[in-house]
Parts: C-alpha cells; sequence; structure tokens
C-alpha cells in the first residue's frame, strides 16, 4: 500500500468512478474515434461543403419557395407519422405483450418487417395498393379519396416505416408494468380511463417518447418508400430528401448540401427538444 | 381508526380455469371483524378465492355476500375492498403520499374529499403505519416492509369494508416477517375491520387467525380455531399440513388396527376395514414404561439436546425414521430395541382425498 500524495492526486485527477473490468480509456477513446470517424466528420464535411454558400447562398436557399416547401412537407408529415405511429405503436405493443393468442410470435415478427425491407420494395407496394387502380386504392377512388401521389400517401408510407419503432421501443418496458398494478387501481375504485391514464401511461412516458423521437427522426430522412408513392409534384408532394436528390443530379453540389444543412439543423433542434423532454419525464415518471 | 366490520358469506363458489378446477363448493362464513387465514399448499385455490372475495375473479358458479348483500356481480371498483398484494403494485411513478391518496383522488367529483382533507388523511396514515416524514419518497427509496405498509395504508385509505391480504410477508426476510405479523395483530385490532389474508405458512395462519380455513385441491378441508385444527383435525390432509405428523399405514378389520403384525389400541370411531393410515404428532409417542407397548424400534442415533436425549427411532416394519425427545434416565444405548407406546393419535381411511398427495412430503 503505497497511499502517497502522487496517487493521492492520481486518483483525485480520475473522471470515472474505479470499477471492477478495465479498459475504460480504450473504450471511451474507441467511442470518441468511432462517433467521430463514422458520424461527426461526415457531419461536418456537410457543413463545411454549405458553408462555400455563403449568408446569402444560405438565405437563397432557405427561401426558395420550392425548398421552404417541400421542408415543411418533410417535417409536418413526419411529426403526424410520428404521432400516428405513437398511438397505434402503444395498442399494438399493449396487445403484443399483455394478451397470449394464437401465432402472437408470427404476429410479433411482422411488426420489424418495415425495418427490413428495403425502403424501395415497400414503396413499390404501397403505390401499387393505393394507385388509384389498387385494392385500396380503387374503392377509395370511388369515394372520391385520393392517397396516392398526393400528401395522404406520403403519410401512409411515412407511418409504415415508423411503426416498429414505438413499438419495439415501448414493448420491454409494458412488460415490466405488473398487472397487479391495474387491479390494485381498480381495488382503490379507478374507472378504467383513470387506471390508464394515472397509472399505465405515465410509466410508459419516456418510452413512449423515445419512439416518437426514432420514428420522428426515420420519417424526416426516408426516401426510398416516400418517392413511389408521393407523385413528386413541386410545392404540393415533394419532399426535402428528394430535392436534395433531384439538386445532386442537376449537379448543384452547394444547393443540396445547403438544404441538407438546414435538415440538420431543424432535426438537431427537434430531437434535442424531445430528448429535453425525455429528460424532464424520467425525473418526474422515471422511478420505475 | 377504527372502522366498521362487515361480514362476509361464501355460498357455494367454484372457479375452473381451464380444465383445472381452482375452487370447488367453497363455503364459509366470516364474522364482522374477525381474522380469518386462507393456509393451504400452492395450487390449493387460497389466492383465487381471495380474489373472488375481492371481485378480481369471477366465480364460475356461487355467490359472494357482503352484510347479507348479494356482492357477486358488483364490480371490483364498487366493492370497497381494501387489497394488498403480494408484491404490493405500488405506482412507482408516485411519491408515496400520491399512492396513499390515489384511491380518494379517483373518486367522482361529488364524493372527492377536498384536497386540505385528503392531505391530512394521507398524514393520518402514515402516521398509523409509522411511516411519517416518509411522504415524499418514492416506493424504490423504501425497503420492503416499508413498501409493506405503504400498500395497506394505501388499502385502508378509502375506508374498505374488508381487508384482504394476499401472501402479505412472504416476500420479506424471516426477522422482518415476525415484526410484521405482530403489527399486522394490532393493525387489525385497532381498525377492527374484517381482515382475510392468504399464507401457506402454517406458522404464520395459527399465530395470527381468530379461525383458519383449510385448502386443498380447491376443496375447504376445515375451517376452525388454530386449537380446533391442533386437537380435532377433520382430514388426514389436515393433520399433515398443520404440524408435524408420522402416518404409519396400518389395516383396520372389524375395529381393530393393524400396523406390521401388532395390535395398535386405537378407536377407529366405527371405520370401516380396509387400509388406513394411523397419525400421531412426534410428541405423542414415547417409549413405553410399563407393559403396554404397542410398537418396537431400534435407536439408531442419540443426540443431547438441553432437556434430554433425542432419538432417532427406526419403527420395525416402517421404512421411515422418527425421533424422539425423552428424558435422560429413559434413554436407552444404540442398536437397543425399545418399546414404544403412542399417548395420541388418529385413524383415517387410506384413500381419504388429498392423502397421497401429502404422505409423498413427510
Amino acid at each position: 500500500m503505497t497511499s502517497s500524495p502522487a496517487r493521492a492526486a492520481r486518483n483525485a485527477r480520475r473522471f470515472v468512478a474505479p470499477s471492477v473490468l478495465p479498459g475504460f480509456g480504450l473504450t471511451f477513446g474507441y467511442t470518441l474515434f468511432y462517433l467521430g470517424l463514422i458520424v461527426l466528420f461526415p457531419l461536418a464535411m456537410l457543413i463545411w461543403r454549405a458553408s462555400d454558400l455563403g449568408a446569402s447562398g444560405f438565405m437563397r436557399i432557405m427561401t426558395e419557395p420550392r425548398v421552404t416547401a417541400a421542408l415543411q412537407t418533410t417535417f409536418t408529415l413526419s411529426f403526424y407519422a410520428a404521432v400516428i405511429d405513437l398511438v397505434f405503436g402503444l395498442i399494438v405493443a399493449w396487445v403484443l405483450t399483455r394478451y397470449s393468442f394464437p401465432f402472437r410470435r408470427v404476429i410479433d415478427a411482422f411488426v420489424d418487417l418495415p425495418f427490413a425491407l428495403p425502403t424501395a420494395v415497400a414503396g413499390i407496394s404501397l403505390a401499387a395498393l393505393y394507385a388509384p387502380i389498387g385494392w385500396f386504392g380503387a374503392p377509395l377512388a370511388e369515394m372520391g379519396i385520393k392517397i396516392a401521389y398526393t400528401r395522404w400517401g406520403i403519410l401512409v408510407a411515412l407511418v409504415f416505416i415508423g411503426l416498429p419503432f414505438v413499438v419495439r421501443t415501448v414493448q420491454p418496458i409494458i412488460s415490466e408494468l405488473e398487472i397487479e398494478l391495474e387491479e390494485a387501481s381498480a381495488t382503490l375504485g379507478a374507472s378504467r380511463f383513470q387506471t390508464i391514464f394515472n397509472v399505465l401511461l405515465p410509466p410508459l412516458l419516456p418510452a413512449l417518447l423515445t419512439g416518437f423521437a426514432l420514428a420522428f427522426a426515420r420519417a424526416i430522412g426516408e426516401y426510398g418508400s416516400v418517392i413511389f408513392i408521393a407523385g413528386n409534384i413541386a410545392y404540393v408532394s415533394e419532399i426535402a430528401p428528394l430535392l436534395i436528390v433531384i439538386k445532386l443530379e442537376q449537379y448543384d453540389f452547394a444547393g443540396a448540401t445547403g438544404i441538407a444543412a438546414i435538415m440538420l439543423a431543424i432535426s438537431f433542434a427537434a430531437l434535442l427538444a424531445i430528448n429535453l423532454i425525455q429528460a424532464w419525464s424520467r425525473r418526474r415518471f422515471g422511478h420505475v | 381508526m377504527p372502522q366498521q366490520g362487515f361480514s362476509i358469506r361464501i355460498d357455494g363458489v367454484e372457479q375452473d380455469f381451464g380444465d383445472f378446477p381452482a375452487l370447488r363448493d367453497v363455503s364459509l362464513d366470516i364474522q364482522p371483524g374477525e381474522l380469518v387465514a386462507l393456509l393451504g399448499p400452492s395450487g390449493s385455490g387460497k389466492t383465487t378465492l381471495l380474489r373472488v372475495i375481492a371481485g378480481l375473479n369471477a366465480p364460475d358458479r356461487g355467490s359472494v355476500y357482503f352484510d347479507g348483500e348479494d356482492a357477486t356481480n358488483l364490480a371490483v371498483q364498487d366493492r370497497r375492498v381494501g387489497f394488498v398484494f403480494q408484491n404490493y403494485a405500488l405506482f412507482k411513478h408516485m411519491t408515496v403520499a400520491d399512492n396513499i391518496a390515489y384511491g380518494l383522488r379517483v373518486r367522482p367529483r361529488r364524493q372527492r374529499p377536498s384536497s386540505a382533507d385528503i392531505t391530512a388523511r394521507v398524514e393520518e396514515l402514515l402516521r398509523f403505519v409509522q411511516l411519517e416524514g416518509l411522504g415524499k419518497r418514492f416506493p424504490a427509496q423504501l425497503s420492503g416492509g416499508q413498501r409493506q405498509r405503504v400498500a395497506l395504508a394505501r388499502a385502508l385509505a378509502i375506508e374498505p369494508r374488508v381487508l384482504l391480504l394476499d401472501e402479505p410477508f412472504g416476500a420479506l426476510d424471516a426477522r422482518v416477517r415476525k415484526d410484521l405479523r405482530r403489527w399486522l395483530r394490532e393493525v387489525h385490532k385497532e381498525t377492527g375491520l374484517t381482515t382475510v389474508f392468504v399464507t401457506h405458512d402454517q406458522d404464520e395462519a395459527m399465530e395470527l387467525a381468530d379461525r383458519v380455513v383449510v385448502l386443498n385441491q380447491g376443496r375447504v378441508e376445515q375451517i376452525g380455531t388454530p386449537a380446533e385444527l391442533y386437537d380435532k383435525p377433520a382430514s388426514s390432509f389436515v393433520i399433515s399440513f398443520v404440524g408435524e405428523a408420522v402416518a404409519l399405514p396400518v389395516t383396520v378389520t372389524d375395529g381393530h388396527v393393524n400396523f406390521a403384525g401388532r395390535e395398535l389400541h386405537i378407536d377407529t370411531h366405527g371405520l370401516r376395514s380396509g387400509p388406513a393410515r394411523v397419525f400421531f404428532r412426534p410428541a405423542d409417542i414415547a417409549v413405553a414404561t410399563g407393559g403396554d407397548a404397542e410398537l418396537e424400534g431400534r435407536v439408531e442415533s442419540l443426540r443431547r439436546t438441553p432437556a434430554g436425549v433425542r432419538a432417532t427411532i427406526a419403527i420395525d416394519g416402517f421404512d421411515q425414521t422418527l425421533e424422539i425427545e425423552s428424558p435422560v434416565e429413559t434413554a436407552a444405548t444404540l442398536g437397543d430395541k425399545v418399546p414404544l407406546s403412542l399417548t395420541k393419535a388418529r385413524i383415517f381411511p387410506a384413500e381419504a382425498n388429498g392423502f397421497d398427495h401429502i404422505a409423498d412430503g413427510i
């Protein structure tokens, strides 16, 4: 035992508690390196390329009506899609976790299909279904409702790809909620709605927010499944990622990176906001 | 805070889970203010019966009455039962105080006490369960025993008509269990509530309850005070489950009890001829002093205890050994044959329901 001042100083310098498993330095270094190389470096490249535009160039892109229309389409529809996924994902997760019925595991596996399917395949199938001559599209068209080649089509595609994010994040938390909690609430005189809103939803809130954030983020970046069903009409059903591709095809690299940088900024702000709400809700309801 | 006790009557309740009959024709009367234990091995239907009383399970047949009023079809929400779950089922995202106040806050606006009244009631209950000052904690920050008491306070907050506890001490360590046992007795005395608790621990049931309901395979085997269960067990199951008992396989012929070629002097109470079992407590067999030996055994081991000598004895014609405590003077030496006599024994027909199941465990 050498409890020298040098050792004391060394211990004081440490900013992690000693642990049984060694290798903090190595793994932390790897984490920084990995995040830097795979995530931050490409994003820095994007900003650097976009900075060629200068402030005036940015202003020009941001005020371009077609760009603002596309950004608005992407972000509002992604938001609505994530909200829809939140509601229905919760119901799906609840049913798959709480009840046992024949083929539950098979149905459970279906949830992951949007994860695994190449997005173009999803887009083509959705377009075929919802086209005016498709199985869903034809009867809807008779009622005067048009889904494919409108903003509704985009919404359908975004809801489709976002669902598993909510289901998979909420499922483990639901399985941790004991049935006795519902029963305790009932014996104390609470109605079914009171039980759902006071006892079941609060512990699920952090997971629901995570699922919402993931579905929202995925929807913002979604390209493959949307372009087949959207019709891609400028000012109406054109999403921002498509506009970036169009700009690239026209060799307008600065324009493309400009839109990308704007998307990055908005996405980052949105995810930060969701994370802050989440941190708050964990503090408030997180004693689970 | 004395509350009024309600009587509970259970009449011919049956419940099946698929092919498995969880409760078979269960009837019992619980007096106002009584403390009753439902005792039985796992799978005996005791928790199911408790849940039927609470309204968490709807029985397939039969009725439940609270104070003479048919409550069979009354929803859980309207039954006003205080139910303490085995795992406490506390709302983890709420503070202790919010947990206790929950049952009052969810009441319809017109019946809901003012928020000042709720706060006062929560304080009163926290004092009652000796958790004063812990109202702002979350359940995760409490010990098992403290959580148990929060669950009880939460159940008492709604001024229940009856208090139901499912394995109230199941999840706690032995020392805390002992304390809580005494404490639950006090709670029962102070509240005056009709209280029913489920346990598989016969010591717990015997120590706490006014009356014990012994359940086995969905049937009531016996209902009685602890003394009645010890002294007048109604079935072979009860004598084996409540307290230690040794079972000797015997045959009955015309009122004579025969064990391995010896006759035992036991009143058969008109038991018909055929195979039967004689049950006796380890305390009810002793080394015979006169010539009245009914059994003979060989001393297999001897151990000194503060009071005397504990001998392990193999009875002739019986494949199990039993331990007999005797004063030092009468103690035999190792390998001796000793005469044994039964001071008290009970006989039940061998085919009695539930017997075989228990005999395995002896």
